[in-house]
């Protein structure tokens, strides 16, 4: 174990890790203790903005993990996020008990409305806290469990898998908009009082959810790491740049990729469960296509492949789009954020921190480009190949 | 004993008027005569007018007892003269028909009661059955079908004698029968024969009528018409399949429509474009750019706006293809994931675009009047513009094909398609194959906008509502082969229609996405994939 932390380590994940904890301790320490008046005091509602941002951080992590190291490009992580905040949002509805509009003390308020009589065999269970957190990461990952065995198992590679998670995704979003669904129909959860007993409003629980995400972001980020600075690393890397190859040379490909697969849906569902008491709702629109490919860009932009980069690359966009999307410029934020799209793709294709990192290490380049060329080869159907 | 004199005097009055009335048509000028009764304010010669006037088959009776039945027909008690009030404010004397200008303002309506009304009504049925336009006489046989009310029985005999018309003819026969099957006191003959005849229509209306067979009905009749229920249901069922099939090939087309564009960029290229729906929209608002320079400009070229937004949508959105081809996507080649985003990210910037200069808000596109409107089949119901949609869908498919196979840019592309490498080893310039296919893949969305247009709301976000179906029927039908997409799409739209009435829309719609998932499976490449001897594709 002390090995596997060793190895995973190295100056930039350490001083990384740092940073984070710093972050998670000083923010919510500076948010309760100095008072309102004093010019260092972190206002709470900053303490949720940045707290979503990390719960966004760990599901581009997540997105990291499988696209920048096994080249698999989902474009419905989302489905997971989502996934993993409907549990946590399902044991929120179960704590508001009686306090409910209707104040029936089992069932909330959307079923009362609809007209249930009995609460749906899903949700029971869901009142314990272990029950609903053990479903945060079972879900997303049993559904990509499956989903992940049946397409790799079939060897769907490439656009294919992309257009397939897509269209995962867009079957929850039509599913969960449905009233007769069992989770809120158009409206979904909202509403929450209590989590474990603390008011979810106060500034102490948020500050202790934000230093949560904190600690969530570093467990995360070690895991990547260690499971990228392994030798399954090496073999996800292969993977990504010659399928094929490594295929031949006797590795269950599929294997691999479905357990990374599932590993960094359960990521995802956790940043979902982490992101739903932080801003008080969750809704079916978590769930349109256009949110995954939105995240994928996050990492896109923070480098693809360098973990820290899709860290930074969630914060960095989602802060702009806040600015933007809140001031004078709103109208602009979309044409801005396909720019970004287009821009990152075509002249920044290895992100800010692969970028700067090139810069740091003027060797280092060519052994990248050539990897990319290769990874291009492969997960492209007519690409030119070098003659062999 | 006064209630029992005035019963009497009823009965008496009651007795004159009924042989008046009897013997009225023996008379000369009966007509006029019977006209006359409206004016005695009196409720029973009012009735026996109005049996007079239905029975006259004068020309007059119509628009008289439908003045009654509207409070438009006066009388003037001290000259004994009716008068119709017209629509138009022109005064029609009630028993010549002549035009007169007698001031009618202050005569009163002649009254009618409950009782009377049915009478009215009856009447006015039994007249329109005999109405000189066709349509009428099939409504008013229609309603007698529905009522199947004994009273209008020597109406419909009438009627049906008179008739020459054989789609109304059919319909008297059906409103006869319905009459027949309901009076107890016909023959068992007569009501076999009649559930025949209702049989023969084999509608809802029927099925209907059959299911409500009193329980007193002849055991052997029962029979035959439950036999009969047999029958039309299993009709109708194939009827329904009919139009769900017909749905099903109408949404189908607009499927293919909207995904054979993205299907020969997809299968020359590998790149999946994301913008292509967004190239539907903008088809969709030069459409609406086109009409709105036609309705301001030469309101009297509308029914060809369609003809000709058809060759500028191409236009705009192959040019706008090009253009992003050349400036764009040509860099990331050999990168398909990198293209999937930066064409989301192009999409993201279309639709602002459109937003910002056309606004948020659906804009009205109209029909053609060659496009409205919708005829029968049977029981099937289609509609003008998805019958031209389909239409131009298989020319559109066809000219393609067309194309592909016997033009040089589409041998070129058919070579590129196959094998990029050897193509560009024999000469073919795969760059410029390139930017003209996603020229082409665009213009072709773009012309797709076209034909959205008459059937989907016109937003910036038309596209985006397209775009999933149409990859589902890309990776469904496969690419380097049209014949994929046009099976892809016609089986998608089919089976979402047959899902849609057992499992509702959303969920028909879930099920397919979840039945190609699984599909992809099977076949990683679709139905048609290309096969080379590569070990990726």
């Amino acid at each position: 174990m002390g090995f596997l932390l060793t190895r995973s380590l190295d100056k930039s994940a350490t001083a990384f890790l740092l940073v984070v904890a710093a972050v998670g301790i000083a923010l919510p320490l500076l948010n309760l203790l100095l008072p309102e008046s004093s010019a260092f005091q972190v206002p709470t509602y900053l303490i949720s903005l940045f707290g979503k941002y990390l719960c966004y951080a760990i599901l581009a992590l997540s997105i990291d993990l499988i696209w920048g190291y096994c080249g698999i490009l989902s474009l419905g992580h989302g489905a997971f996020f989502a996934l993993g905040g409907y549990a946590m949002g399902m044991y929120l509805m179960r704590q508001i008990g009686g306090r409910g509009v209707y104040g029936n003390p089992l069932l909330p308020d959307f079923m009362v409305f609809l007209n249930y009589k009995a609460l749906p065999w899903y949700w029971h269970g869901f009142d314990m806290f272990w029950f609903a957190a053990l479903m945060v990461v079972l879900v997303p990952g049993i559904l990509a469990f499956s989903f992940g065995w049946l397409a790799f198992r079939s060897r769907v590679t490439g656009v294919y898998l992309s257009i397939i998670t897509q269209a995962m995704t867009y079957a929850l979003l039509l599913a969960f908009f449905r009233n007769d669904f069992g989770f809120g129909g158009n409206n979904g959860l909202t509403d929450f009082k209590d989590i474990l007993g603390f008011n979810v409003q106060s500034p102490a629980t948020r500050a202790v959810l934000f230093a949560l995400s904190c600690a969530a972001l570093m467990v995360a980020f070690l895991l990547c790491r260690a499971v990228v600075s392994s030798k399954l690393g090496k073999v996800l890397i292969a993977v990504r740049d010659a399928e094929s190859r490594t295929r031949f040379l006797g590795y269950r490909v599929e294997s691999y990729k479905l357990f990374v697969f599932t590993l960094s849906a359960c990521m995802a569902g956790v940043a979902g469960a982490l992101y739903v008491p932080q801003v008080g709702i969750i809704n079916p629109s978590e769930f349109a296509p256009g949110n995954s490919i939105e995240a994928v860009i996050w990492v896109a932009v923070g480098g693809r492949g360098t973990l820290i980069g899709a860290v930074i690359g969630a914060i960095v966009v989602n802060y702009a789009k806040t600015v933007f999307t809140s001031g004078v410029l709103a109208p602009y934020w979309l044409f801005m954020l396909g720019a970004l799209f287009i821009l990152v793709t075509l002249l920044l294709p290895r992100g800010i921190v692969g970028t700067v990192q090139s810069w740091w290490e003027p060797r280092r380049p060519n052994a990248i480009t050539e990897a990319e060329a290769s990874a291009e080869s492969e997960d492209g159907v007519a690409a030119p190949k070098p003659a062999e | 004993m006064s209630v029992h004199r005035i019963s009497c005097l009823l009965a008496l009055l009651f007795a004159t008027v009924l042989s008046f009335a009897t013997t009225l048509p023996s008379r000369a000028g009966t007509f006029e005569d019977a006209v006359a009764l409206f004016a005695n304010d009196s409720f029973s010669d009012t009735e026996d007018a109005v049996n007079a006037l239905a029975g006259s088959g004068n020309p007059l009776a119509y628009p008289v007892i439908s003045a009654l039945q509207d409070d438009r027909l006066v009388a003037d008690p001290a000259t004994k003269k009716v008068y119709v009030k017209q629509a138009d404010g022109t005064v029609l004397d009630a028993g010549t028909g002549a035009v007169v200008t007698t001031d009618v303002s202050g005569l009163d309506a002649v009254r009618l009661n409950n009782r009377l009304r049915r009478t009215v009504a009856a009447a006015v049925s039994s007249l329109t059955l005999l109405s000189p336009d066709l349509a009428k006489r099939t409504a008013a046989a229609q309603s007698v079908f529905k009522t199947h009310d004994a009273g209008d029985l020597p109406a419909i005999e009438n009627a049906l004698q008179k008739e020459t018309n054989p789609t109304a003819k059919q319909a008297f026969a059906a409103a006869r029968a319905a009459i027949l099957l309901f009076q107890p006191d016909a023959s068992e003959a007569s009501k076999l024969e009649a559930i025949a005849a209702i049989k023969a229509r084999g509608d809802q209306e029927a099925l209907a009528l059959l299911s409500e067979l009193p329980p007193d009905t002849p055991p052997n009749v029962l029979h035959a018409a439950q036999g009969a229920i047999g029958a039309i249901q299993s009709r109708l069922a194939v009827w329904s399949a009919a139009q769900n099939a017909w749905y099903g090939v109408s949404l189908g087309s607009v499927l293919l429509l909207a995904a054979i564009g993205l299907a020969i960029t997809f299968g020359v290229m590998g790149v999946i474009n994301m913008a292509h729906g967004e190239m539907v929209m903008l088809g969709a608002y030069v459409t609406f750019v086109v009409q709105e320079l036609i309705r301001t400009r030469y309101p009297a070229l509308f029914d060809y706006s369609l003809l000709i937004a058809v060759p500028l949508a191409f236009a705009v959105a192959g040019l706008i293809g090009i253009l992003i081809e050349r400036s764009i996507i040509r860099f990331l080649y050999g990168r398909p994931l990198e293209t999937l985003l930066a064409t989301w990210g192009i999409s993201l910037v279309l639709q602002q675009a459109v937003r910002t200069m056309f606004g948020p808000t659906n804009r009205e596109v109209g029909n053609p009047s060659w496009m409205s409107g919708a005829f029968e089949i049977g029981q099937l119901t289609i509609t003008y513009n998805r019958l031209w949609i389909v239409c131009f869908t298989l020319a559109v498919f066809v000219i393609l094909l067309a194309m592909l196979r016997y033009t040089s840019l589409g041998l070129e592309m058919r070579a590129v398609t196959q094998n990029r490498r050897m193509a560009a080893a024999m000469g073919i310039a795969t760059s410029r194959v390139d930017a003209l296919t996603f020229g082409l893949g665009s213009g072709i969305a773009g012309i797709a906008g076209v034909a959205l247009s008459q059937i989907d709301n016109v937003s910036p976000n038309l596209g985006q509502s397209y775009i999933i179906d149409s990859f589902m029927v890309v990776v469904f039908g496969g690419v380097g082969n049209l014949w994929g997409t046009l099976v892809g799409a016609l089986t998608l739209g089919i089976a979402n229609k047959f899902l849609e009435p057992v499992a509702g829309a959303v969920l028909g719609k879930i099920a397919i996405l979840v039945l190609i998932i699984l599909f992809i499976q099977k076949r990683p490449r679709g139905l048609f994939a290309l096969r080379g001897r590569s070990v990726e594709a």
